[in-house]
């Protein structure tokens, strides 16, 4: 199994947009290891040709393709941290 | 009402009679929660002024004449990672603090439309991330049986809710055992309908393919009025099944004779409590006596279960709560540029369990690591389904305890997640295969109440319902009241 170190931790919370504090980092590379190695059991069974199951759905279900109301702008804005002119506001993109 | 804990058949009996009011059904356990909860903590939110406008229209409908529905007058109590229009939805979580949907969950929107009345949305661990209610970033839910002791989770504040008889039933979601466990653990009864029989929409995602929306109560009955209430397609959610949805409560008396309970012996040979196992025992002998018959069964795979989940459900995890993002709802932390923002916002805003699921998911997903963890997790979970579909070959419905102790202390497990995570063992298979399951209160130990779990094939929560009946006719541990402190309102 592949050993977890604070890189990893740092590599995989910059995948997932996480800003983690020293601590957290350090737990986390121990107990991910910790998991990881309990998951190892599963390494050992033989899947071979065995289909991955993504989805425990009978079937989807899709309704006719018919133009519906939304939420209207103002709602789906109501909740935003910042908002102007009908768009979500983000700080700066680009150049930082 | 006729004692403490009046359960929903009779309660909605009694309301239809016009022998009460849903008004004064509502008052009544309005003021229980008032005089009970504090100490418990099972509410984050008590939404009496909308439960009471909701119990008048009800009285105002039955005065004009018009038909009782199944549920009229039935106080409900919600898990908070459904949506209520208008009121806060915070999932246990500081991210999603201040948060009010515009949309109503289809599961709560169709128990109002049966006569329920929603008296307040429930704690729970963090979205849905948990097995005792310790990780909501609000409060801790204490179990009324010992309140040095967890509740179960994550749906520990609806368990509570209706243990105590503040709800007359409650919502919860079962991802990996969420509704099964805290029922058990609290002594009530709990279903995971099968995956698809109950629309998804306005339920916060923890892992989408394994979710389900379920109901608990205190009786087999009242859980079978209200699953008929919520199941059945919706257009809203594209995995809603479109599989025809029978009248539970209906088919209840038919009786549990005949039936092949199968038992998964070898599964159960190591780390279960004995007094656990001699609980299981015993009920197994109390099936008997109602006409089942026990027979052996195998789930070869079983044991790869709980590695085999929080591999998908911390990769579907990491996934889903990437909305949360201080974009669109919820927290933001303000920061000079977007990449900091979203860093610092989810930080600050997600408590630890969900920060280490996000990286073990966001890990197992990642370029090397995605073929050995992921995938064979995937592979693994078809064999555990066909596992399954072996065994109703043999049985018609699969018997275990819900879990392998009764209720442990506030803060045994918060420091070692992988014991936390092994406390699923029994729960999580029936989530991986897609299939229904129900939790019973099947006997205690220590005065602590334990679960006797039965699963079945998918959609056919008919005879896990008819058999849990059965079961509750000859025994009577669903009738037990957990110790109070008030003067029994």
């Amino acid at each position: 199994m592949p050993t977890v170190t604070v890189e990893t931790v740092d590599h995989v919370a910059r995948l997932a947009h996480l800003s983690l504090t020293a601590e957290e980092r350090a737990a986390f590379a121990r107990q991910l290891e910790q998991v990881l190695a309990y998951a190892e059991s599963i390494q050992a069974l033989d899947t071979t040709g065995v289909e991955p199951m993504s989805h425990a759905a009978a079937r989807e279900t899709f309704r006719e393709d018919v133009v519906r109301a939304s939420l209207p702008r103002e709602e789906a804005l109501a909740a935003a941290p910042d908002a102007s002119d009908g768009l979500f506001r983000v700080p700066r993109v680009l150049g930082g | 009402m006729s004692g403490a804990r009046p359960t929903a058949a009779e309660i909605a009996r009694r309301v239809a009679a016009r022998e009460t009011s849903a008004e004064a059904v509502t008052r009544e356990h309005l003021d229980r929660i008032a005089r009970r909860d504090a100490g418990l903590d099972a509410f984050l939110t008590v939404t009496a002024d909308r439960a009471l406008a909701q119990a008048r229209r009800v009285d105002a409908a039955l005065a004009a004449g018009r038909a009782a529905g199944p549920l009229a007058g039935v106080p409900v109590a919600v898990k908070d990672l459904l949506d209520i229009e208008g009121i806060a939805t915070t999932c246990g979580s500081r991210i999603l603090e201040g948060y009010r949907p515009p949309f109503t969950a289809t599961a709560v929107a169709r128990l109002e439309a049966a006569g329920a009345i929603v008296i307040g949305k429930t704690n729970m661990d963090e979205f849905a991330m948990g097995s005792s209610t310790e990780n909501s970033a609000y409060k801790v839910t204490r179990n009324p049986w010992d309140t040095a002791r967890v509740p179960g989770g994550s749906s520990g504040g609806s368990a509570v809710a209706v243990s105590t008889g503040m709800a007359a039933l409650a919502l919860g979601t079962d991802t990996g055992g969420s509704i099964r466990q805290p029922a058990a653990l609290c002594g009530v009864v709990g279903l995971k309908p099968t995956y698809g029989r109950v629309s998804r929409y306005g339920v916060v995602a923890f892992a989408s393919s394994l979710d389900q929306v379920g109901p608990l109560g205190r009786t087999v009955e009242d859980v079978a009025l209200a699953a008929t209430a919520i199941c059945g397609l919706d257009t809203a959610d594209a995995t809603s099944a479109s599989v025809e949805v029978p009248d539970f409560r209906a088919a209840l008396p038919t009786g549990a004779a005949g039936l092949r309970i199968g038992v998964p012996w070898s599964f159960l040979e190591s780390g279960v409590d004995a007094g656990v196992m001699a609980a299981f025992r015993q009920a197994l002998a109390d099936l008997e006596a109602a006409g089942a018959r026990v027979v052996e069964i195998a789930l070869p795979h079983a044991p790869h279960a709980v590695a085999t989940y929080y591999i998908v459900a911390t990769a579907e995890a990491s996934s889903n709560l990437a909305r949360f993002d201080g974009v669109r709802y919820g927290l933001r932390v303000p920061a000079g540029d977007l990449r900091r923002m979203y860093g610092e916002t989810r930080d600050r805003g997600f408590g630890a369990e969900v920060k280490r699921r996000i990286i073990l998911g966001t890990f197992v997903l990642s370029a090397g690591y995605y073929d050995a963890y992921y995938l064979r997790a995937q592979q693994v979970r078809t064999l555990i389904r066909r596992d399954f579909e072996g065994a109703f070959r043999e049985c018609d419905v699969v018997a275990m305890p819900t879990t392998p102790t009764p209720a442990f202390r506030l803060g045994e497990k918060t420091a070692d997640p992988l014991q936390m995570y092994l406390e699923d063992i029994f729960t999580v298979p029936a989530n991986l295969a897609g299939i229904p399951g129900l939790s019973l209160p099947g006997g205690f130990v220590g005065g602590l109440p334990v679960g006797l779990q039965l699963l079945g094939r998918p959609f056919d929560e008919a005879t896990l319902l008819r058999i849990g009946y059965a079961y509750q006719q000859g025994t009577d541990h669903h009738k037990q009241e957990p110790p109070t402190t008030d003067s029994r309102g």
